[in-house]
């Protein structure tokens, strides 16, 4: 009788397990949100072509993880922090999205990263740049994949002062990626010897540059750098060029610029210019395979945000597979225990702030006759070890790092 | 060197004649806004679409068939000004009479359609063009280095404002014009064509705004979304100096870009809503803008 009992209780138990791990993937369906710019200044950095690399993804998963099915669903965010966050709300509390992946503008990923945390969603925020979505912003509810403005002033803005380039002149876009990126590159000028003798914030976006082009010709700086992005890096790399501020002696320094960006300028007028990047299409034999798939798909070279947004679909859906569940701290844990290797990143991890840490590459765009193709762009100068580009936990503002 | 406010006074001529530049394309597109509004009484939001297709024309053009920046700068206006005439004898046409509302909402809808195609197919980062090799390099004046081609498209702007202003203002046509707006039944009678008229006119409108497109393309980025972002700014120049106001709109224009370049030296934050705080100020004393008749 007692056997008899222990073998029910135990067969019930069972049962009740098989159960509760099936209902561990919620309405059995893991569905995806994809938030980008989809129309505007930031569509072609990952835009449609970011959503193709998520479905690339998803496609390498057959369409199912654990036999639940994988649904995508996308909205455009208009550079818009409150439109995004009322999509993103109904997204969680409406449909179920169990993941927000994209996240451009770093306005927008700012306001959609408090929402994940109020309702306990999880996003990987792939197209960012502003350091502090993982500093003074961080929550337990997202994940800084791609890049970030830390590693993008440690690489350029190091490389540039140390060639001698000791006064600068910021040129910043007035929000929070600007600021950030403005700071973060303040800081490494400084604790290398240079000075910032002088800031000009543009309004976001802007067409003419020609009145701050003129401003940072006559300030004397020796290094003009841009905290901006999209066009209107392009833009003002454009005006430079015509205003001559290179020939008068001074170095432009871009702080963020996209390999489409440089295609847009092509090498003619983008030679020379040294930038940081996450990655390169054409940096060893698994991203060039990667790459030639995401060609096929699209027509064009992918950019670091395209890899990283198929990369981290990729690490998210193994997580969601290993552990059995969609649910948001236990796949997040299960992600940080797992290192990143594949077509992105070697050695990747991510950090209890959110902070995916990978090596960083300082590349100067080709010459014309260096360049064989129209997407052959970069040569590769240094790479920058991940624990070297990136804010060390030590100096972290982010209330989830622990103080010893 | 002698500062005012902090900021050298050299630098501050060299912001003026910036100004004066930004404040050209200003005066063209405000100008084709006014000749629109003025004649028609259509609020033409499809303006900024024009302006950016007579841009992505050239480009294309250039690419597709190697007609370079001369070619350019005469065909582009024509063809996007063809296009304008299509739309009018096609759309607008349809919609004349109604309030001002409808034309607006139309000609909105026309240049989101037209913004949409153009980005799926091109993008947004801008498509690549040289400037022709003529203008390579610039004036060193004693305050700046100004690059050849912006002083070209200082001279083109203000050219094409003036004999704007003069064709409408002083001419026969300028009279038909004016006078079959007023009132059409009785210009019929005289024999004037005067729904030609009216197509022509809106054509004309849209070719200045592409003609600034054709001067804009060597110098900014050219992409389907450039329109966008300048078409508010224009409207709001064109309230200020007053609707419908040719020559209005072209002091207008070259005011604001002189404002607005002045606002960047001393606080860019604010250059973006300059124009705007301006427009509300001119509203509250002046309803009717500086240069618009009072009602």
């Amino acid at each position: 009788m007692t056997i008899m009992k222990k073998l029910l209780t135990t067969a019930i138990a069972s049962a009740m397990m098989v159960g509760s791990a099936q209902a561990d993937i919620s309405d059995d369906t893991v569905k995806i949100g994809y938030l980008a710019d989809m129309s505007g200044t930031y569509r072609d950095l990952a835009g449609p072509n970011g959503l193709k690399a998520l479905e690339m993804a998803i496609a390498d998963f057959g369409g199912k993880v654990n036999g639940a099915k994988i649904e995508v669903v996308s909205a455009d965010d208009r550079n818009n922090p409150d439109s995004s966050s009322s999509t993103v709300r109904r997204w969680l509390e409406n449909e179920n999205v169990d993941l927000v992946a994209g996240m451009v503008a770093s306005s927008v990923t700012i306001a959609v990263t408090k929402l994940l945390e109020e309702n306990d969603g999880l996003g990987i925020v792939s197209g960012s740049a502003a350091s502090s979505i993982t500093n003074e912003h961080c929550t337990p509810n997202h994940i800084h994949y791609v890049y970030d403005t830390y590693p993008l002033a440690n690489g350029t803005a190091k490389a540039v002062v140390q060639e001698g380039g000791k006064e600068w002149f910021i040129l910043t876009a007035d929000y929070a990626f600007g600021h950030a990126l403005e700071g973060d590159v303040t800081r490494v000028v400084e604790e290398n010897g240079g000075k910032v003798i002088k800031t000009a914030r543009h309004p976001f976006p802007t067409s003419d540059f020609s009145s701050y082009i003129l401003q940072a010709q006559s300030s004397g700086a020796d290094v003009v750098a841009l905290a901006n992005a999209g066009s209107d890096t392009t833009n003002a790399i454009t005006t430079a060029g015509e205003f001559g501020l290179t020939q008068s002696g001074q170095t432009l320094a871009a702080l963020l610029l996209f390999l489409t960006d440089v295609h847009a300028l092509g090498v003619n007028s983008a030679q020379g210019i040294q930038l940081t990047t996450g990655w390169y299409w054409n940096m060893n034999e698994e991203a060039r395979k990667w790459a030639d798939r995401f060609m096929d798909e699209t027509g064009v070279r992918p950019t670091m945000v395209h890899a990283g947004i198929y990369s981290s679909t990729m690490q998210y859906l193994n997580a969601v597979k290993a552990t059995g569940s969609d649910d948001t701290q236990t796949v997040r844990k299960q992600m940080m225990d797992t290192p990143i290797n594949d077509m992105f990143a070697t050695n990747g991890r991510i950090r209890e702030d959110g902070r995916m840490v990978h090596d960083m590459y300082l590349a100067e765009v080709k010459t014309p006759e260096e360049s064989e193709n129209e997407w052959d762009l970069y040569k590769i100068v240094r790479t920058i070890p991940g624990d070297e580009a990136y804010r060390p936990l030590s100096e972290s503002k982010c209330s989830l790092v622990s103080k010893n | 060197m002698s500062m005012i406010l902090g900021v050298p006074v050299a630098v501050l001529f060299g912001q003026l004649l910036l100004g004066i530049i930004n404040g050209a394309f200003y005066a063209l597109l405000s100008l084709g806004l006014a000749v629109i509004f003025g004649l028609l009484k259509i609020i033409n939001f499809a303006h900024g679409a024009m302006y950016m297709l007579g841009a992505m024309v050239t480009v294309i053009m250039f690419d597709a068939m190697g007609i370079n920046y001369w070619v350019a700068l005469v065909l582009a206006p024509l063809v996007v000004g063809c296009f304008g005439v299509l739309l009018e004898y096609f759309l607008l046409r349809r919609i004349a009479g109604q309030d001002h509302i409808y034309s607006l909402l139309l000609t909105f809808g026309v240049a989101l359609m037209i913004q949409g195609i153009l980005t799926n197919i091109f993008g947004v980062s801008g498509l690549r063009y040289s400037m022709p090799e003529i203008f390579q390099g610039g004036f060193k004046l004693d305050f700046m280095f100004l690059p050849y081609y912006r002083a070209w498209v200082i001279f083109m702007a203000l050219l094409v404002c003036f004999g704007t202003w003069f064709m409408i203002e002083k001419t026969k046509l300028g009279s038909y014009l004016r006078a079959g707006t007023e009132d059409a039944q009785l210009m019929q009678g005289f024999g004037i064509n005067v729904p030609l008229l009216i197509s022509l006119t809106y054509g004309f409108g849209v070719m200045i705004a592409a003609f600034a497109g054709v001067l804009a393309a060597p110098i900014y980025s050219v992409t389907p979304v450039m329109g966008s972002n300048l078409l508010i700014v224009v409207f709001a120049v064109v309230v200020i100096g007053g609707m419908g106001s040719i020559a209005g709109a072209i002091i207008t224009g070259l005011l604001m870009g002189v404002i607005e370049g002045f606002t960047k030296v001393f606080y860019p934050e604010f250059s973006s809503a300059v124009i705007f705080l301006v427009m509300v100020v001119v509203l509250l004393i002046r309803p009717s803008g500086l240069f618009g008749k009072e009602a």
